[in-house]
C-alpha cells in the first residue's frame, strides 16, 4: 500500500490540558486534577510521538501537508514540548516544504520569548482562543485572560514571524450587546491578523453553562441576535479585506486555512492523542477519551480506538454535501445524485441556492442566506 | 338438597340483582367475594376481580361491558337460591346500557366508598333504579380504611334515599367482613321476580358481546315463558330469527342447558357475527308462537359526539379500516365513515355515544391493532336549517355550510355535579360560563352539594371535565344524560396557515366565544410551529373575516456553529436524526407542521370524565 494514496494527508495533535475549565466548554481537556495516575503534563508529549509512530507505520509515512496542535491549551505544556512533537512528526514522516503547522494556544499563556520559541522551532500559524475584547462576556465564559492579552499576544506573534495568525470569537453570550461585538472585531482588526473565526455560543449539555441555562440563571442565546450579531462581524471583516470561506470563518487573501479545508474536503488526516478524530480512507474513529485510558492503551499495545465506523457510500455523500455547503466554494453539481439535483432547483427558486453558481456547475448557498446553510442541507438531502 | 337446576328454578329462589358503584368504590372486588363466599369460585382459582374480562377495563378500573353471574347460594337456614349478579358499566356514557341491564333486575346493591362519599354518576344512577321501583339495599364499603367516615356518609345515603341511617349495610369487600349479612339482606329484600311461564317467552337483552370463537353471546332476563336449546327465536325489534345453538347460564364459566325460565339470567347463541344483529333493550321471543308485545324500552344506540381518527402513518389506512370493522362486532354504538382532510390524509369520521367511549376505542385501536392514531378535538351533531329551509347535519365541523343559515340547533345534557359544598361559586362560574341554566341545586348533607344544569354537550366535550377537576381540586363528579337540542347562535371558526384553512381545526362555537376561541388556537399553534424559512402568518377567521392573527417569524439562523474534524460524525447523525423527524412533519400547503402540533392541539380536550 502506497503512502500516495492518502495524499492529501494531515495530522492532528490533541493537547487534553486546561488550567481551569471554561464554562461553556465541552472539549476533551483536563485540569491536572482531573488527570489521574499514569498522565503528567510533563512527559505526555512522549506518548503522542509513541502515536505518531504507530500512525506512520500502519499508513506507510505519506508525507504531512498541515499539522495542527489543538486542545486544551496546547500551550500550557510548555514551547519546549510542543516543539519536541514537531520534532517526532518530523522523524517519522516527511513534512512538505509549504507545511500549514498551526498551534492553538490561550491568550494569557504565551509571552513573546515562548512565540519566538514555537516560530523557530516550525509553527507558522498561530490560533488564539480570544472570544471576546468585553470583560463581562469574557468573565461569563469563565475565561481567565484580560480583554487586552489576545490583541498583544497577537501583534507578539505576528513580530516573531508567524506568517498567519487567527483569533477565535465567540459572540452570542448571554449580558453581550452588538457594541460588545464590534469591539472585538475591532480588536481583531487592529492586531492585523489574517484569520478571523467566530462562532455563535452552543450552550453543550453536560457543561456548568447549561445547568445555569436550565437553572435559569442564564438566559439561553438568542438564535436572531446572533444572526444580527454575524451579520455585524460579517460587515465590519469585510470591510477591513476579509472574506468568509466558511459558514464560520473568515481570511485575508492567503489566510485561510489549510488544515480546515482538509476537513471540509473530507481529505485524510489522522489525530494524535485522547479523544482525537482520525479518518482515514473512509473509515473514521476516536481514540480513548481520557489521557489515563489512552495511555494504558498505549502502553499495553491495545488498539487506542473507543469507537470507529466504515463509512457506507451514502454516509460519505451526506458527509460531502454537508461539509462542502458550509464552504464558499461549495460542491461540484456532479456530486448531486438524480433526487438532489430537482431540489437544489427548488432551492434556487427559493433564493436559498445562488443561481449563478448552480449554472456554472456549484452547488452554492447564497451569502445572504449562509445562516441557513443546515436547513439547505437537509433539503437538498431530503 | 342440590341447588336447583337451569331452566327449572322455581322463581320465588331467585333474586336478581345489579351493584351501582362508582368505578374505584369496590365492585369488582365486592363481586369476587360474593363469587368466593358463595362457593362458585374457590380461593386458588380466583383470579382478582374476576368479571372484569378486558384489559383495558383491569388498567383502568371500569368495566365496559356487563357480564351476568348465577350464585348457587345456599342460606344459613338451610334454603338454596339462585343469585344473578348483573354486572353494570359505570360510565356516563353508557346510561342506557345501565338502564337495560337495571331493568334486567329486581334490586340494587348501591355501594359506596365509606371514605369518598357517593359521586355523581352512581347517583345518577341511583335515581335510575329508583324510578324503576327496585328495591335498593345501601352499603357503605371500605370500612377498614382508616380514613372511613361511615357514620357521615350513612347519614348522605339515608338523606338521598330516604331511609334509616341504620339500615346502612357496612362491609368491607377487601376483608370479607359484613359480606355474609349482605348477601342474607339480598335475599331478603330483593323481590323474587314474577312472570308468567305459561305466556309466549319474553327475555330481554341486556348485554350482547362478541366472541371470536362463539360468534355474539347474548345476555338475557327471561321475563316471560321459556327459550330452549333447539328454538328457533326472534329478535322483536329488527324481526329477524335465529337458530339458538346453545343456550346456558354462567356460573362463573359458562355452563350450557337446556332452557332458561321465568326470572332466570342466561346467555344465547346464535352464531350471528356482529352485535348489531342482537341489540341491547330488543325482546327475544321464540318464532314460532311468539309473543306478540316486545318489553318496551328499545332504543337505537346514538352516537353523540364525533371525532376523525386518522392514521399517524397513512399507509396504515387499511389497517385501521379492518380494525373499525372488527371492533364494530363488539360495539353496536360504534360508527364510522371514511373521511379525507387535508391536513391528515385519509381517516374516517367516528361517531361514539360519548367522550370515554371514543378513549376507549382509541385505546383499542392503538393497543390490540398496533396503529398509532390523531384523533380531531371531539365534536357534537349539530342539525341546521338553511334560509332555503334546507335541513343539514353536521357531523364534521369543517364541513359547517357556509350559507346563510337561519336556524341552528345543538345537543344539550341534563348534567348533575356533586361537590363540597365550598366549590359552589367556582362551579357555578364554570357552568356560567359553559351557557348553562341552573336546574336545581340541593345539599346532600352539610358539606356536599348536588348541583343540576342544561348545558350544551358541545361544553361539556370541550374541556369542561378538566376544568372542573381544576377548580374543585378532583372533588367534584360528573354525570349527564342527552335530553334534547336547542337553538343556538353557533359559528364556525376556521385556522389558516399562510392563508390556507386547515380542515382538521376548524371547530364550531358560539359566536360569543369565538374570538376567544381563535386567540387561544392561534397563540398555540404560533409556540408549536417551528419557524420556517419565511414568515407563516396564523389566521382565526369566521367565514372571509379574520379575527385573529399571529405571525411566526422567518428563521434566521439553522446552522451549526462550527464543524470539525471532531464533529462529523456527531453532525451526520444529527442529520440522520432530523431526516426521520422530517418524516413526522405533516405539509399543510407551504407549511411544515410537526405532527406533535397536531397531537397537541386537537388532544386539547382530553377531558373524558372517568372518575
Amino acid at each position: 500500500m502506497t503512502a500516495a494514496r492518502y495524499a492529501p494527508f494531515s495530522l492532528y495533535i490533541h493537547i487534553p490540558f486546561c488550567a481551569s475549565i471554561c464554562g461553556y466548554c465541552d472539549f476533551n481537556t483536563y485540569t491536572v486534577q482531573e488527570l489521574g495516575a499514569g498522565v503528567s503534563q510533563g512527559t505526555f508529549h512522549e506518548l503522542l510521538v509513541k502515536e505518531l509512530e504507530i500512525a506512520s507505520r500502519s499508513l506507510n509515512a505519506p508525507s504531512v501537508s498541515t499539522i495542527f496542535v489543538g486542545g486544551g491549551t496546547p500551550t500550557l505544556i510548555g514551547a519546549h514540548s510542543l516543539t519536541s512533537i514537531l520534532r517526532g512528526i518530523e522523524n517519522y514522516f516527511p513534512i512538505d516544504a509549504d507545511a500549514e503547522i498551526t498551534t492553538e494556544a490561550n491568550p494569557d499563556s504565551v509571552d513573546k520569548k515562548m512565540l519566538t520559541e514555537l516560530r523557530e522551532g516550525g509553527f507558522n500559524r498561530l490560533s488564539l482562543g480570544m472570544q471576546s475584547a468585553a470583560p463581562n462576556v469574557l468573565a461569563t465564559l469563565q475565561r481567565t485572560h484580560t480583554a487586552g492579552a489576545s490583541g498583544q499576544a497577537a501583534k507578539w506573534a505576528r513580530e516573531v514571524g508567524f506568517e498567519h495568525v487567527n483569533l477565535d470569537l465567540i459572540y452570542g453570550t448571554p449580558g453581550e450587546s452588538d457594541s460588545d461585538v464590534r469591539d472585538s472585531v475591532d480588536v481583531c482588526i487592529d492586531a492585523d491578523v489574517d484569520h478571523v473565526a467566530a462562532y455563535s455560543l452552543i450552550v453543550e449539555e453536560g457543561t456548568a453553562m447549561a445547568r445555569a441555562v436550565h437553572s435559569g440563571a442564564l438566559p439561553p442565546p438568542d438564535d436572531d441576535e446572533c444572526a444580527d450579531r454575524h451579520a455585524i462581524i460579517d460587515t465590519m471583516l469585510a470591510g477591513a479585506g476579509f472574506s468568509w470561506y466558511e459558514v464560520a470563518n473568515w481570511a485575508k487573501p492567503g489566510g485561510a486555512s489549510r488544515h480546515n479545508q482538509v476537513y471540509w474536503d473530507n481529505a485524510n488526516w489522522w489525530g494524535v492523542g485522547p479523544g482525537a478524530h482520525s479518518h482515514i480512507a473512509g473509515t473514521r474513529w476516536m481514540n480513548y477519551k481520557h489521557p489515563s485510558t489512552y495511555a494504558n492503551a498505549l502502553e499495553s499495545g491495545a488498539d487506542l480506538y473507543a469507537e470507529i465506523e466504515k463509512l457506507t457510500p451514502e454516509q460519505v455523500h451526506v458527509e460531502k454535501v454537508m461539509l462542502a455547503l458550509r464552504t464558499r466554494a461549495g460542491l461540484p453539481v456532479a456530486e448531486l445524485n438524480a433526487q438532489e439535483l430537482p431540489r437544489a432547483q427548488t432551492l434556487v427558486r427559493h433564493g436559498l441556492l445562488d443561481p449563478n453558481a448552480l449554472e456554472n456547475g456549484v452547488v452554492r448557498v447564497t451569502d445572504s442566506q449562509r445562516l441557513l446553510a443546515d436547513r439547505v442541507i437537509r433539503e437538498l438531502l431530503g | 338438597m342440590s341447588s336447583p337446576r337451569p331452566g327449572s328454578t322455581d322463581p320465588a329462589v331467585v333474586r336478581n340483582f345489579c351493584i351501582i358503584a362508582h368505578i374505584d368504590h369496590g365492585k369488582s372486588t365486592l363481586a369476587d367475594r360474593m363469587l368466593q363466599h358463595t362457593g362458585l369460585v374457590d380461593d386458588r382459582s380466583m383470579r382478582a376481580q374476576y368479571l372484569d374480562r378486558m384489559d383495558i377495563e383491569r388498567e383502568r378500573g371500569i368495566t365496559i361491558k356487563s357480564q351476568a353471574v348465577r350464585l348457587p347460594y345456599r342460606a344459613p337456614d338451610g334454603s338454596e337460591y339462585i343469585l344473578n349478579l348483573i354486572d353494570t358499566p359505570g360510565h356516563v356514557d353508557f346510561t342506557y346500557e345501565v338502564s337495560r341491564s337495571l331493568a334486567a333486575c329486581e334490586g340494587a346493591v348501591l355501594l359506596v366508598d365509606a371514605a369518598q362519599g357517593i359521586e355523581a354518576q352512581t347517583l345518577a344512577n341511583l335515581y335510575l333504579a329508583m324510578e324503576n321501583d327496585m328495591e335498593i339495599i345501601p352499603v357503605l364499603n371500605k370500612i377498614d380504611l382508616p380514613a372511613a367516615q361511615p357514620e357521615k356518609y350513612a347519614a348522605e345515603i339515608a338523606h338521598i334515599i330516604g331511609c334509616d341511617p341504620e339500615d346502612v349495610l357496612k362491609v368491607s369487600a377487601k376483608t370479607g367482613e359484613g359480606v355474609s349479612e349482605l348477601l342474607e339482606a339480598i335475599i331478603e329484600k330483593v323481590p323474587a321476580p314474577k312472570g308468567d311461564a305459561d305466556a309466549p317467552a319474553r327475555a330481554l337483552i341486556f348485554d350482547s358481546v362478541y366472541d371470536t370463537y362463539r360468534g355474539v353471546v347474548t345476555y338475557v332476563r327471561v321475563v316471560d315463558g321459556r327459550i330452549a336449546t333447539r328454538d328457533k327465536i326472534e329478535m322483536m325489534s329488527l324481526g329477524t330469527t335465529h337458530e339458538l345453538l346453545e343456550v346456558g347460564v354462567i356460573s362463573p364459566e359458562p355452563v350450557p342447558s337446556d332452557g332458561i325460565g321465568v326470572g332466570e339470567v342466561g346467555y344465547l347463541i346464535t352464531g350471528v357475527k356482529d352485535v348489531r344483529q342482537s341489540r341491547v333493550g330488543d325482546t327475544v321471543t321464540t318464532a314460532l308462537k311468539g309473543a306478540t308485545e316486545s318489553l318496551g324500552g328499545y332504543r337505537d344506540p346514538k352516537p353523540m359526539v364525533f371525532s376523525g381518527l386518522y392514521p399517524l402513518d397513512g399507509s396504515d389506512y387499511p389497517e385501521l379500516r379492518d380494525a373499525l370493522d372488527r371492533l364494530k362486532l363488539n360495539d353496536a354504538a360504534l360508527t364510522y365513515e371514511p373521511e379525507t382532510s387535508l391536513a391528515l390524509g385519509f381517516g374516517f369520521r367516528c361517531g361514539f355515544l360519548g367522550l370515554l367511549h371514543l378513549e376507549i376505542v382509541r385505546e383499542r385501536l392503538e393497543r390490540e391493532f398496533n396503529l398509532e392514531l390523531i384523533s380531531t378535538a371531539p365534536n357534537v351533531v349539530y342539525r341546521v336549517v338553511t334560509d332555503a329551509g334546507k335541513e343539514i347535519t353536521v357531523t364534521n365541523p369543517s364541513e359547517f355550510p357556509e350559507l346563510k343559515l337561519s336556524q341552528i340547533f345543538e345537543p344539550v345534557v341534563r348534567a348533575t355535579v356533586l361537590l363540597p359544598s365550598e366549590f359552589v361559586g367556582a362551579v357555578m362560574e364554570l357552568c356560567q360560563q359553559r351557557r348553562g341554566v341552573l336546574l336545581g341545586m340541593d345539599y346532600l348533607s352539610e358539606d356536599r352539594v348536588e348541583l343540576r344544569y342544561t348545558l350544551p354537550l358541545a361544553e361539556i366535550v370541550f374541556d369542561f371535565f378538566d376544568q372542573l377537576k381544576s377548580r374543585t381540586r378532583g372533588y367534584a363528579s360528573l354525570d349527564y344524560e342527552p335530553t334534547g337540542e336547542q337553538e343556538a347562535d353557533l359559528v364556525k371558526v376556521d385556522i389558516l396557515l399562510h392563508g390556507e384553512a386547515v380542515d382538521a381545526f376548524s371547530a364550531v362555537v358560539h359566536r360569543d366565544k369565538s374570538q376567544a376561541y381563535g386567540v387561544l388556537m392561534v397563540s398555540k399553534l404560533k409556540e408549536l410551529i417551528p419557524r420556517q424559512q419565511y414568515e407563516v402568518p396564523i389566521q382565526a377567521a369566521i367565514g372571509s373575516r379574520i379575527i385573529t392573527r399571529e405571525t411566526v417569524r422567518a428563521v434566521r439562523k439553522d446552522v451549526l456553529a462550527k464543524c470539525y474534524g471532531g464533529d462529523i460524525s456527531r453532525k451526520r447523525k444529527l442529520l440522520e436524526k432530523q431526516k426521520e423527524g422530517k418524516k413526522r412533519m405533516k405539509m399543510v400547503g407551504s407549511v411544515e407542521v410537526p405532527q406533535e402540533a397536531f397531537i397537541a392541539i386537537l388532544s386539547t380536550s382530553d377531558s373524558s370524565p372517568k372518575k
